[in-house]
């Protein structure tokens, strides 16, 4: 393989990883609270509509991410009201919330564009623009670092840098806060944490709000980060579930939750480009087969041949005070 | 416990949280520019409203009696088997590849072939996440998730690729040999110059739903395996010590379950399409969820709902082509279902419970006779409800 096909995957890897990345860290939040989220996809998916969909009628991205967050921080409260407040069965929330905007985002962007559901196309400076970060021209000319630097580090939106960011950050407020601790004890032993007189409650939906939050960046980066131009129907495409995924595959811990992502990424990039995979390996490798491999290798690492993986242990069941 | 009665649990219960999904729909319409009125009407009258209406009312009722009655065996055992839409697509490739490769010499028999391989086939999907959660603990949710996704790969390879004859363009099988088509409505129910149906998908299998519902409620209710799987999802430990293994359920239940999505395909392969489609599912493993937490996972009640949503299903493609309102609006309904009988369901239960307490906190002293009441508790209790904290 040519070493400038390489950089070419790689930097499409790190554009197809961030989405993942966000809605994971969004799922780790969740789930490290004892909230069990399928609905990433979902509000991911209410997300990206909305701020294309604002982006192009105002031609403010930064007030489509509004808009946007708003929809999604919506959405994880139906998930919050469900799942804390009435105690409900957080996994069919899910589902529904996965429909909901399935169904709703088609059925708007109908009314609004008729468009069969697309928003228009983003023009120049109604999405978030390919940024280049400094030196990245005068590194060109080194060989390697300087190369991998300028292509592809350099040149990506802001959301993917806010993704990269949001690692280290998710670590040190959940291993280095008392409000990450708590929000893991709440995941643990909600029990405990209550005979502590804090409010299981409020952590709790403060963890679903956090995952609506990050969904709703995954979102935008889908629809009005360059080269996206719009919003399609359905475009969200699974990839909250990959993100469920990565985060199994992650054991729920930030750090290798970039690791996953970024594997499940360059999976991806690779899916793209079946020509340049045989060309290098020699074979032909079917597309389908890359498809499924993140789904394939979570079901390994779930059966737990390759390391195991154990949930927060409260996850999915809703905390009665005294019982 | 009876907080309220029985009939307020089968019947109210579900029927307020459907009056709520459809007060929310209406808004929808509203907020669209629709008049719920008028679209309501198109609904009915274009489900409901003749036999070419109630021809595809029932022929998507069917999809849902399957999708339905796995997720309702499933969920007896409380296991969440989210995985249908994927048992049924390879359902569709177990039904496929008995309707092309073996010689059947009259549909009857291609039907019970047809049968038996889209149940093996469901059932074998299931089987892995079946056996992954009771041996080593992997969460069935997420396990069957990606089982969905893995099967749409196969099955976009399969035909694209092998299954696919050569020269034409479109992904998927050739069509089936003219022995295996089964009778459809029309070629039962038209006598003479009447034709009923025409032109409609609904077909022999409708009869093959029904009679598993029968099939099911007898498992579930009259077999020493559906009290066992009914024991274990009331509560493992004391199924366990009961001698009710714990892995022989989980498997079992999800065998059956897995094998009743699997046959939805004989409805949507053999029955209508008569070749093997990409994307046959079109969701239906999902209604399934809808259908099973509206009937309250009782073979009657995922009849009833299954016939609900095909005319739900039914009259949202007459919105499309009468008002040009997306197909999505059916999703919107179907995610409103869901939320309401399934997530927000203490929400309405809560209140209603609330209700029956005072009710009968207010009625006078009861009849004599012996008291229900286990000692120590009040004979009329004035707040049955944890207190919401």
């Amino acid at each position: 393989m040519d070493w400038l096909a390489l950089l070419q995957i790689l930097d499409s890897t790190l554009r197809l990883a961030t989405p993942l990345l966000l809605a994971c860290l969004a799922g780790l939040f969740s789930e490290r609270a004892g909230i069990f989220d399928i609905g990433l996809e979902g509000k991911m998916l209410v997300s990206a509509f909305l701020a294309a969909a604002i982006a192009a009628v105002t031609g403010s991205v930064w007030l489509g991410l509004l808009v946007g967050t708003l929809g999604s921080l919506l959405f994880a409260a139906i998930h919050g009201l469900a799942s804390i407040t009435f105690r409900g069965n957080q996994l069919i929330s899910g589902v529904a919330i996965n429909f909901l905007a399935a169904g709703l985002t088609v059925v708007v962007g109908q009314y609004w564009f008729a468009e069969g559901g697309r928003t228009p196309q983003l023009g120049q400076g109604q999405r978030f623009e390919q940024l280049t970060l400094p030196f990245a021209a005068e590194m060109r000319d080194i060989p390697v670092l300087g190369t991998l630097y300028a292509e592809v580090i350099s040149g990506h939106s802001i959301l993917t840098y806010m993704a990269l960011l949001a690692v280290p950050l998710s670590w040190w407020l959940l291993y280095r806060t008392r409000f990450g601790l708590r929000l893991r004890a709440v995941g643990e032993n909600p029990a405990a944490v209550d005979t502590a007189g804090i409010s299981v409650r409020r952590l709790r939906f403060a963890a679903v709000g956090i995952a609506g939050l990050l969904c709703a960046l995954a979102g935008a980066q889908l629809s009005t980060a360059e080269p996206a131009a719009g919003f399609i129907r359905d475009m969200t495409a699974g990839r909250g579930y990959i993100a469920l995924a990565a985060l199994i595959f992650a054991k729920w811990r930030p750090w290798t939750a970039l690791g996953a992502c970024l594997l499940f990424g360059f999976l991806q990039a690779v899916a793209l480009r079946p020509a340049l995979f045989e060309q290098t390996l020699g074979f032909r490798i079917q597309g389908q087969l890359l498809d499924a491999l993140p789904y394939i290798l979570t079901v390994v690492i779930l059966a737990g041949f390759v390391g195991r993986a154990i949930p927060p242990r409260a996850g999915g069941e809703p905390y009665v005070k005294e019982r | 416990m009876d907080r309220m009665p029985r009939w307020a649990d089968v019947i109210l219960i579900p029927l307020i949280s459907l009056l709520l999904a459809a007060i929310i729909s209406a808004g929808v319409l509203l907020a669209i520019g629709q008049n719920p009125w008028e679209a309501l009407r198109i609904m009915v009258s274009g489900s409901v409203g003749s036999t070419y209406a109630w021809g595809y009312t029932l022929y998507y009722a069917t999809n849902f009696m399957f999708t339905g009655l796995a997720v309702a065996v499933a969920s007896h055992a409380r296991l969440f088997n989210i995985g249908g839409e994927g048992q049924a697509a390879i359902g569709g490739l177990g039904v496929a590849l008995v309707a092309l490769y073996l010689p059947w010499p009259h549909w009857s028999l291609a039907l019970i072939g047809a049968v038996v391989a889209s149940a093996l086939f469901g059932a074998a999907w299931a089987a892995i996440p079946a056996v992954l959660q009771a041996k080593r603990g992997s969460h069935i949710v997420i396990t069957t998730i990606m089982f969905n996704f893995i099967a749409a790969a196969l099955l976009n390879y399969l035909l694209v690729g092998p299954l696919k004859p050569t020269g034409t363009m479109e992904t998927a099988t050739a069509p089936f040999p003219e022995a295996t088509h089964v009778p459809s409505f029309r070629d039962m129910f038209s006598f003479g110059e009447t034709i009923l149906f025409r032109g409609t998908p609904a077909n022999v299998t409708f009869f093959v739903a029904v009679a598993l519902c029968v099939l099911v409620w007898l498992l579930i209710w009259k077999t020493r395996l559906g009290y066992e799987i009914r024991a274990f999802g009331f509560s493992e430990g004391a199924a366990r010590y009961a001698g009710i293994g714990s892995t022989k359920i989980i498997v079992v239940t999800m065998l059956i379950s897995g094998a009743l999505a699997g046959m939805m395909a004989i409805n949507n392969t053999l029955g209508e399409a008569e070749r093997l489609i990409l994307n046959a599912v079109e969701g239906a493993g999902f209604i399934g969820i809808a259908v099973a937490l509206m009937g309250r996972s009782h073979p009657l009640g995922v009849f009833l709902a299954a016939i609900l949503f095909g005319i739900l299903y039914q009259g949202g493609s007459e919105l499309g082509l009468m008002l040009g309102i997306p197909r999505e609006m059916i999703v919107v309904i179907q995610a409103l279902v869901i939320l309401f009988t399934g997530a927000l369901d203490n929400m309405v239960r809560m209140p209603v419970e609330r209700l029956f307490a005072r009710r009968r906190a207010r009625a006078p002293l009861s009849p004599p006779g012996p008291t229900r009441h286990p000692p120590g508790r009040d004979a009329a209790p004035t707040s049955t409800t944890p207190a919401a904290e």
